[in-house]
C-alpha cells in the first residue's frame, strides 16, 4: 500500500504521523500530571501514530509508483475501508448482542466497571454507526465519486489521511467509553479533543470530494454524489455546532457544553435527528443510487424523482429534530413544527424507496437469483417501513405511547439493521469483486446464507421490540379503579424478559451473518484473480442456449 | 441577545412559509424542466455503461 504513494507523499505522511505522535505524548504527559483519563488517550494516540509510522517506514524505500497509475482509479483506500468496516461490524454487533443479553440477564457485566450497561451501549452504537457505517460510507464514496466523475482521486495522501484519521477518532471514542470518558450526548459522546480531530479529518474529506468532482468529465453531477456530499457537508455542520464546548482544562478530558437547559436539549436532538438523516440515510441513499442500478444493470427508474426526493429529504429533515422532545420544556410550537415536518418527510422518503423498487420492477428474476441484489431490495423495503413508522411515531399522541419504550428501539433497528446494514452488505458484496477484479464473490451460497441470517435476525429483533414496546407502553398507562397505576415498573420489566431473550437471539443470527460475510470477503480477496475464478463457471458450455 | 418567543413564531409563520414554498418550487422546476430531461437520462445511463477508467 505504501508503494502506491509517491516519495513526497510518504514524507508528508511521516511528518503528519510524527506531529500526531508528539501530540499524543503531550496529552499523555499532561494527563499523567493530573491523574486524568486523558493520559490513556495520549498513549493511544502515540502508539497509533507510531504503529502507522512503522508501516510507512517499512515501505519507504520501495520504488515510486509509475506514471501509468494515473490511467486507472485509485482503489487501495476503498479496499482497506471495506475490510475495516467489516471488522467494526463484527465488533459493534458483538457488543450490541452482549447488551441485548445483558438486558435479559443483568449479571452479565461480570462486576466490572468497564462492562456496565452505560459503557457498553455507546460502544455498540458508535461501533456500528461510526465504525461500520462510517467506514463503509467513506470506502464506497471514494469508489463512487471516481466512477461517476470518471476522474481519479486527485492525490494519494488525502484519502489515507481521511480513512486512518477517521478510525483514530473511532478508537478514541470507543476506548473512551470503557474508560468512562464521555460528554453524555447520545451519538456525540467523544470529548473535545477527539471532536477537534474529527473536524480536521472531515474537512479534508469534504475538500477531497470537491477536488475529485472538479475533475469530472460531464458537467452534470450524478445524483449519488449529491447524497454523499450532503452527508459530508451536513455532518460537518452538525458536529461542529453540537460539540461547541469549553474544556474544564486543556490537560483533562472533561468539557462543558456551551448550551444549557432546553437549548442544549434542542441542539442535541437537532444534531441527533440529522445524524439519522444525513449519516444513516443520505449517505446510504448515495450508496443505493449507485450500486442498485449498477448491480441490476438498469438505470434508475426515475432520475427526476431522485432529485425531488433529495431536496425534500435535505430540507425537511432539518426541522424534524424536535419530535425527540415531545412533552418537554421545549415550547409547544417547536414540538408541533417538528411533528409536521416529520409527517411531511414521509413523501421524499417513500419517493426514494419507491424509486429503488420500481428500478427492480421487471428484473424480479435477477432479484430472485442474486442475493446481493436482494439485500438491496430488502433494504429499500425496510427503508420504506421505518420511515413510515417514524412519521407515525412523531405524532405527539402516538409518541406519548412509544417514547421511553422498546418501540423506539424496534424503530431504530428496523432502520439500522433493515436499511443501513442491509444496503451496506449488498453494496459491499457488489463492490468487492469489482475492486479486487474477481469474477464474483468466493461463495454465492454464503452470500445467500448471510441474506437469510440477516433477514431472520432483523425480523426477530424488530417484532420482539414492537411487542415488548407496546406492552410496556400500555402497562405504564393502565390505571385501576382507585386511580393509581395497576403495574409497577418492575412488573413491566418481568413482562419484557421473554422479548429480550428473543431479541438477543435475533441479534445473534445477525452477528453470525456478518461473520459469514467477513469470511466470504476474505476468501474472495485471497483467491487469485483470473483463471481459478473461472473454474466453476468453466464447467458450463459457453453460450448456453435456452431450449426451443 | 434575547429574542421573544412570539417574535420567533411570527418569523417562522411568515418568512418560513414562503421560504419553504420557494425552495420547493425551485427544486420542482429544476427536476421537471423539459430541457433537463436528456441530461438526466444520460446521467442515469452513463453509470451503467462506463469504461472503468478515468477520462484523462
Ligand atoms: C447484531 C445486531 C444488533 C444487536 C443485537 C443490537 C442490540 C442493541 C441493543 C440491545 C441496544 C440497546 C437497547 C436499549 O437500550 O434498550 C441497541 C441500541 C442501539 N443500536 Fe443496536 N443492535 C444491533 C445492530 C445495530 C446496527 C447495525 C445499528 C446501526 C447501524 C444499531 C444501532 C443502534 C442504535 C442507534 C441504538 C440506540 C437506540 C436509542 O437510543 O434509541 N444497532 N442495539
Ligand atoms: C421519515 C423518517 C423518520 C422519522 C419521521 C423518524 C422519527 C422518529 C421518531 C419520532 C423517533 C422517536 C423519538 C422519541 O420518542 O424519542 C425516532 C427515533 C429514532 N430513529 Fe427515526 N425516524 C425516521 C427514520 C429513521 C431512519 C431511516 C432511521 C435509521 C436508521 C432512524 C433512526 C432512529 C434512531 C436511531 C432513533 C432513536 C434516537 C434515540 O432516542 O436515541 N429513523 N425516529
Amino acid at each position: 500500500m505504501v508503494s502506491g504513494l509517491t516519495i513526497s507523499e510518504r514524507q508528508r505522511s511521516m511528518a503528519v504521523l510524527i506531529v500526531l505522535a508528539v501530540i499524543g505524548l503531550v496529552m499523555a504527559a499532561a494527563g499523567a500530571n493530573r491523574a486524568d483519563p486523558m493520559q490513556a488517550h495520549g498513549f493511544l494516540v502515540l502508539l497509533f501514530s507510531l504503529g502507522v509510522l512503522c508501516f510507512v517506514l517499512n515501505g519507504y524505500f520501495e520504488p515510486e509508483p509509475s506514471a501509468t497509475r494515473l490511467t486507472s482509479y485509485y482503489d487501495d483506500p476503498s479496499k482497506a475501508g471495506i475490510v475495516i468496516a467489516m471488522l467494526w461490524a463484527v465488533f459493534g454487533m458483538f457488543i450490541g448482542d452482549w447488551v441485548a443479553w445483558l438486558l435479559a440477564f443483568p449479571d452479565m457485566t461480570f462486576d466490572a466497571a468497564w462492562s456496565s450497561f452505560g459503557r457498553l451501549r455507546p460502544a455498540h452504537t458508535t461501533g456500528v454507526i461510526f465504525g461500520f457505517g462510517g467506514n463503509a460510507l467513506i470506502a464506497t464514496s471514494f469508489h463512487v465519486m471516481q466512477r461517476t466523475s470518471r476522474a481519479r482521486l486527485p492525490d494519494q495522501f488525502s484519502p489515507w489521511f481521511v480513512l486512518i484519521g477517521y478510525n483514530l477518532f473511532c478508537l478514541l471514542a470507543v476506548s473512551g467509553y470503557f474508560l468512562g470518558i464521555t460528554q453524555s450526548k447520545e451519538y456525540a459522546e467523544p470529548e473535545w479533543y477527539a471532536d477537534i480531530w474529527l473536524v480536521i479529518v472531515w474537512v479534508t474529506y469534504l475538500v477531497l470530494y470537491l477536488r475529485t468532482l472538479a475533475r469530472r468529465k460531464e458537467p452534470h453531477i450524478y445524483v449519488a454524489n449529491w447524497y454523499y456530499l450532503a452527508f459530508i457537508l451536513v455532518v460537518a455542520i452538525l458536529h461542529v455546532v453540537n460539540n461547541l464546548a469549553v474544556p474544564a482544562s486543556f490537560a483533562g478530558a472533561k468539557s462543558y457544553s456551551l448550551f444549557s437547559g432546553v437549548q442544549d436539549a434542542m441542539t442535541q436532538w437537532w444534531y441527533g435527528h440529522n445524524a439519522v438523516a444525513f449519516f444513516l440515510t443520505a449517505g446510504f441513499l448515495g450508496m443505493m443510487y449507485y450500486y442498485l442500478p449498477k448491480r441490476a444493470g438498469r438505470p434508475i427508474y426515475s432520475y427526476r424523482m431522485s432529485i425531488i426526493g433529495f431536496w425534500g429529504i435535505t430540507f425537511f429533515y432539518m426541522w424534524a429534530g424536535s419530535h425527540h422532545l415531545h412533552y418537554t420544556a421545549l415550547p409547544q410550537w417547536v414540538q408541533t413544527l417538528g411533528m409536521t415536518f416529520s409527517v411531511m418527510l414521509l413523501v421524499p422518503s417513500w419517493i426514494a424507496a419507491a424509486n429503488a423498487l420500481l428500478t427492480l420492477n421487471g428484473a424480479w428474476d435477477k432479484v430472485r437469483d442474486d442475493a446481493t441484489l436482494r439485500f438491496m431490495m430488502m433494504a429499500a423495503i425496510f427503508y420504506g417501513l421505518s420511515t413510515f413508522e417514524g412519521s407515525f411515531m412523531a405524532i405527539r399522541s402516538v409518541n406519548a405511547l412509544s417514547h421511553y419504550t422498546d418501540w423506539t428501539i424496534g424503530h431504530v433497528h428496523a432502520g439500522a439493521m433493515g436499511w443501513v446494514a442491509l444496503i451496506t452488505f449488498g453494496s459491499i458484496y457488489a463492490v468487492v469483486p469489482w475492486l479486487w477484479k474477481r469474477e464474483r464473490m468466493y461463495s454465492p451460497v454464503l452470500v445467500e446464507a448471510h441474506f437469510w441470517l440477516a433477514l431472520a435476525g432483523t425480523l426477530i429483533y424488530v417484532f420482539a421490540m414492537w411487542n415488548s414496546g407496546i406492552i410496556q407502553g400500555l402497562m405504564w398507562r393502565t390505571y385501576n379503579d382507585s386511580g393509581t397505576l395497576t403495574y409497577s415498573f418492575l412488573d413491566s420489566m418481568v413482562a419484557m424478559h421473554p422479548y429480550y431473550v428473543a431479541r438477543a437471539i435475533g441479534g445473534l443470527l445477525f452477528l453470525i451473518g456478518a461473520i459469514v460475510g467477513c469470511y466470504n470477503i476474505w476468501m474472495t480477496i485471497r483467491r487469485p484473480s483470473g483463471a481459478s475464478a473461472l473454474t466453476d463457471d468453466a464447467l458450463l458450455p459457453a453460450n448456453l442456449q435456452p431450449a426451443e | 441577545m434575547d429574542i421573544a418567543h412570539h417574535t420567533l413564531v411570527a418569523f417562522a409563520k411568515s418568512f418560513g412559509l414562503f421560504y419553504l414554498l420557494a425552495m420547493a418550487a425551485v427544486a420542482l422546476l429544476y427536476a421537471c424542466w423539459p430541457g433537463n430531461r436528456s441530461r438526466f437520462d444520460k446521467a442515469a445511463r452513463d453509470i451503467i455503461e462506463d469504461e472503468d477508467k478515468p477520462w484523462r
